[in-house]
């Protein structure tokens, strides 16, 4: 228990010291401290559930099992290597004059109310309350995703709040839904919004109501998870922030929206024994896959290009676990953690790219493995690991993935062949010229913070070669979990 | 049930108002009587949870409509009221479609909520079981007065507007939800509220105008 405290407190009374503190020139070393505690506190944390079993603590309102205390780590892992990142590339932005030191307070507290939010939303036990978590998360993201104020920023952060909004206030009806069918069996002092609860009757929940709910739940967190149709604010929101908040956006945003679906899915299933919900999953996955494989090649901004291959990969994972089964919801989680690794540590190299050459289109950047040998091999081997080149995680679990859908759903497998091969000509034909094309530009001035992307890197290959036993016996739990 | 039918009447007449309320928003041209009418709106949610508790006994039904109260009735259309001051517009509100036209479509929108509503009404063992058509309904017509609605301030009416519905639908399908879930929501409204104000006036420093129509510019590359 005193870890779930520590996991939630670290980042809470961070958001308080940088609020006060945030625009000092330690702040940025105060928020890797910070940062790292709540990684330690996630570390403490996942060894006390993998040796002792699920937690439920303070109360019924905690609660922690293998599916998401493996998020959970993740989550604060990547808040951490975006910290790290941050450091460097926040005060070459004040440098170059884009922020004042009042944003820069804004920043640091706001990052970790998110990750707050992220972290809370992950651990409650109770469906409202991740409600509450995922929309203050929204609200914390609005400000990140506007803080350098200029025109393009404004219009990004405006549609992001109107969208989300919407969608999660969709989102909250199918919540009272699913606690109006809840109540009968439970009463309304016993929990009925209480997941575990909830888990214990969903064989008995009414089926009419639950698939009303469900629709409502799928197409208010999807708007979040960024699935087509509804993803019209993740590429600007991706665009038009900062770097860090781009690379968190992608690595932790979208999968605890998409862990929020699951949850909601785990339920439905159970009450409706059918394929409901699996239909409806696969169905937003695939059309997610397809539309943003075929939108990659019109992109000329590099961030908008990663945010677009964002929405793909989200929507093979939504179509994972949509498709079920133990060997599908195993690739599904893989898919997830290498995703989220790899995406950020692409997203921290673009940062670096586009803050040297001054511009985020991709006709503009050219010649990197010139320009810092660093930056332009950490982009090449992200893309790569991104696109489903072995020896990479990535296509570990999109082998998996497509070996199910064979298997299973064999309609599926060369719609995701052919997006994955279109996705592939697109995005490598324009990271090429980037890092190997001829450049004027003189060498970097500073050395650019490229650990954490050769961190992520490293972690995903290692995935790809060699899943630790602990670490897939962990996703079996959580795929059985899952159903 | 305890309810005596006077205390059903009662709600339902409060439930008419609220989607009459929800027309009229559509309907205004004004930003400042918009914003009346969502206080007024937020009145009739507050006086009907009021009437649930009452009727029902659910003690934390008080605190909900206490919170409606403050929150939707009093604080933020004093603050919206404050932030036209402060930007000093007080403009008309054009839509994107014309008035009548809008009214057709809410039309249509409240016969396919009251649609989707039946199969759950009828597993409702609530008093006010009746209206959870007309809580969908309203959610609807804020939902359409957003698209329509060109404008920063009234596409966040809109909004609010939305969020009243939703509560109404879960005062009305299961007397309410659970206390701190509840006040959670409260807070992210009331905070999404102050970030939205602060928004404003960035909007308009940058564009001199706060007609959403200056952004439309991040569009998908040709």
């Amino acid at each position: 228990m005193i870890e779930i405290l520590a996991v939630l407190g670290f980042p809470i009374a961070g958001a308080l010291v940088l609020a006060a503190i945030g625009h000092r020139g330690r702040a940025a070393t105060v928020n890797v401290v910070i940062c790292l505690a709540t990684f330690l506190s996630a570390v403490a944390l996942t060894v006390r559930v993998i040796s002792y079993g699920p937690l439920l603590v303070l109360d019924r309102l905690f609660f922690v099992d293998p599916f998401n205390v493996f998020l959970v780590a993740l989550t604060a892992f990547v808040g951490f290597t975006t910290s790290i990142f941050s450091r460097p590339y926040m005060r070459i932005e004040r440098e170059h004059g884009r922020l004042t030191p009042a944003r820069l307070r804004l920043y640091h507290s706001m990052y970790q109310v998110f990750n707050f939010t992220m972290l809370l939303a992950l651990l409650t036990n109770n469906m409202g309350i991740l409600w509450v978590a995922l929309e203050a998360a929204t609200l914390a993201t609005v400000l990140l995703v506007s803080l350098y104020r200029t025109p393009a920023s404004l219009e990004a952060a405006w549609k992001y709040f109107i969208l989300c909004g919407v969608g999660i206030a969709q989102a909250l009806f199918g919540t009272i839904l699913l606690y109006f069918a809840a109540e009968k069996l439970l009463g309304a002092e016993g929990g009925a919004l209480l997941w575990t609860e909830l888990n214990a009757v969903k064989g008995q929940l009414e089926p009419t109501v639950l698939s009303l709910a469900f629709v409502f739940l799928l197409v208010g967190y999807g708007t979040k998870v960024g699935l087509v149709p509804l993803h019209n604010w993740l590429p600007d929101a991706h665009a038009e922030g900062p770097t860090p908040v781009s690379a968190v956006l992608s690595g932790l945003l979208l999968n605890v929206a998409l862990y929020a679906v699951v949850r909601c899915k785990v339920l439905v299933d159970g009450s409706l024994h059918n394929s409901f919900a699996k239909g409806l999953m696969m169905g937003f996955g695939m059309l997610s896959v397809v539309v943003a494989a075929f939108l990659l090649s019109r992109q000329r901004d590099i961030k908008r290009l990663f945010a677009y291959s964002s929405i793909e990969h989200m929507g093979i994972i939504t179509f994972a676990f949509g498709m079920g089964g133990p060997i599908s919801n195993f690739a599904g989680l893989l898919h997830m953690t290498v995703h989220s690794l790899t995406k950020s540590a692409i997203f921290f190299a673009v940062g670096h790219a586009a803050q040297k050459t001054g511009t985020q289109l991709i006709d503009g950047i050219r010649g990197l493995i010139t320009i810092s040998p660093a930056i332009g091999w950490g982009l090449v081997l992200g893309t790569l690991a991104i696109l489903g080149m072995p020896p990479f995680g990535v296509f570990a679990s999109e082998f998996l993935i497509l070996t199910t859908a064979i298997h299973d759903q064999p309609w599926a497998t060369p719609l995701l062949l052919l997006s994955l091969g279109v996705a592939f000509a697109a995005v490598f034909s324009k990271v090429q010229p980037m890092v190997f094309g001829d450049t004027n530009a003189a060498r970097l001035p500073h050395r650019p913070a490229m650990t954490p992307v050769f961190v992520h890197l490293a972690l995903v290959l290692m995935l790809g070669l060699w899943i630790p036993p602990f670490l897939a016996d962990w996703y079996r739990q959580a795929a059985k979990l899952i159903g | 049930m305890a309810a005596t039918p006077l205390w059903a009447q009662l709600i339902n007449l409060l439930a008419a108002i609220l989607l009459l309320l929800a027309f009229a928003m559509l309907a205004q041209r004004r930003v400042l009587t918009l914003i009346n009418l969502f206080a007024a709106q937020g009145l009739a949610l507050a006086s009907s949870t009021a009437i649930v508790a009452f009727a029902t006994g659910q003690r934390h039904l008080y605190w909900s409509a206490g919170l409606t109260l403050i929150l939707k009735v009093a604080l933020l259309p004093w603050l919206l009221h404050r932030l036209i001051r402060k930007l000093d517009v007080r403009w008309d509100v054009e839509g994107l479609i014309n008035i009548p036209m809008t009214m057709l479509i809410g039309i249509v929108l409240v016969v396919f909520a009251f649609n989707l509503a039946v199969p759950i009404s009828q597993l409702a063992n609530t008093v006010t079981r009746a209206t959870l058509g007309i809580a969908m309904a309203s959610v609807m017509l804020s939902f359409l007065m957003m698209i329509t609605r060109r404008k920063a301030i009234p596409q966040v009416i809109g909004f609010l507007s939305m969020e009243n519905g939703l509560f109404f639908a879960a005062t009305s399908a299961t007397y309410g939800m659970p206390m701190v879930v509840e006040l959670g929501i409260a807070l992210d409204v009331l905070v999404g509220m102050l970030i939205l104000g602060v928004f404003f006036f960035q909007i308009r420093e940058q564009f001199d105008s706060l007609d959403l129509k200056h952004l439309e510019h991040l569009k998908e590359e040709e």
